[in-house]
């Protein structure tokens, strides 16, 4: 069992999510990083798909009530048992009674943390994945608070310490994030000068980047090819007859700021998307804090895919590696 | 000269409220637990505390602009 003494600014079990739902309005919740959350499970000798603690920005304290392997990946947020520092992206050992605190993030957004036997609550739809509008998965649907008491399963026999996942299998954005895109549906709404803007402008994550969506500002404003806006659709160009979002969608309310859907996100509305953020990069938005400097790159859906097979490679990679 | 940090990237606020007055000024004496400064991110405002005693300084960010996790948010004297 794990006590969380402090739950750090916001600590959420999450495992790989909740799919299925998303026509019913339920998103699939689950790690923002999917990616980093599969490698600390496979160093702790957990299913990949086993839940986890997700901490952004800042650490949790955790006092645990018995032996466990554990492993932090993700944001580099350096991981500390009674005050000496524990390696990221490898396995340690913590004993019975010993707190695992965190220094303050030296990078990246959010950092994994995976306990040998995975977290034990009690799924709702399938997860365990914390999903707080909803109310859905975590503990009472809500992430960690001080005093909590979380549930960890049985370990599997091949957790062991001092697993260590190789420097160039630590996926995460660059300076500035390269956000690949892949033009959508709405794409024909906007001017090719508007459009051609959106690709060459440099934009940072402003203050409103959590789990529903990251939005962006700094670009220059969309323009709109004009239209008389169809019937049962809002007044602003940006807005049309309501439709379904995709996980990783981009909307512009009113031109201005992009803002990407992410696993919280809802599942329709009424703003066009002019494409979607490609499902491999979708990892790397989960590592951006606020004020940085992301470009987006159009790609088309052979390169996505291609992105996709690589990301799944170096899994498989890390699979082969860890043994 | 103590420093103290701040424990997340996002905006700095050396006021409780945009109309009121700073936390601490030169002289002030700082108590452990005292708050020092806001930090703002996610639509959150998380309270920046003092983790060691003594006198109020300065701050040394600027008020309402980024900071990131480990800058130096005021210093105290010793």
């Amino acid at each position: 069992m794990l006590k969380i003494i402090n739950p750090g600014l916001s600590t959420s079990i999450q495992d790989l999510g909740r799919p299925g739902y998303f026509h019913l309005g339920i998103p699939m919740s689950g790690a923002m990083d999917r990616f980093a959350l599969r490698a600390a499970n496979m160093l702790v000798g957990n299913p990949e798909d086993a839940a986890g603690l997700e901490a952004v920005f800042m650490g949790p304290e955790i006092e645990f009530t018995q032996d466990a392997i554990v492993a932090v990946t993700g944001a580099d947020l350096p991981a500390k048992i009674d005050g000496d520092i524990r390696e990221p992206w490898t396995s340690f050992e913590v004993r019975k009674g010993q707190v695992l605190k965190f220094d303050y993030l030296k990078g990246g957004a959010r950092a994994y943390i995976a306990i040998s036997g995975g977290i034990a609550t009690e799924p709702n739809l399938g997860s365990r994945a914390t999903y707080p509008i909803g109310a859905l998965g975590g503990i009472d649907g809500r992430a960690l608070i001080a005093g909590d008491t979380v549930p960890v399963g049985d370990q599997g026999s091949t957790a062991r310490a001092g697993r260590r996942i190789a420097d160039d299998l630590r996926r995460g954005p660059g300076t500035p994030a390269r956000l690949r895109v892949l033009p959508g549906l709405y794409w024909h709404r906007l001017t090719e000068a508007a459009g051609q803007g959106f690709f060459d402008d440099e934009w940072t994550v402003a203050a409103e980047a959590d789990r529903m969506g990251y939005r962006f500002k700094g670009g220059r404003k969309l323009e709109f090819v004009e239209r008389e806006q169809p019937f049962g659709a809002g007044a602003d160009p940006s807005n049309i007859v309501d439709g379904c979002y995709s996980y990783g969608s981009i909307q512009v309310p009113g031109g201005t700021e992009p803002i990407v859907l992410h696993r919280d996100a809802v599942s329709g509305g009424g703003y066009f998307t002019l494409g979607a953020i490609i499902s491999a990069d979708m990892d790397l938005i989960g590592q951006l804090q606020p004020h940085t400097p992301v470009k987006f790159e159009k790609v088309d859906m052979p390169t996505a895919l291609a992105a996709r097979a690589d990301r799944k490679a170096m899994l498989q990679r890390m699979r082969q590696e860890l043994g | 000269m103590a420093q103290i940090l701040s424990s997340l990237p996002g905006t700095f606020y050396m006021k409780p409220a945009p109309d009121q007055d700073p936390y601490k000024v030169k002289g002030d004496s700082v108590e452990v637990g005292d708050t020092i400064a806001l930090v703002e991110v996610m639509k959150t405002f998380v309270e920046i505390k003092a983790e060691s005693a003594g006198t109020f300084a300065r701050y040394v960010a600027e008020d309402g602009k980024p900071v990131t996790a480990g800058a130096v948010l005021a210093e105290l004297e010793d």
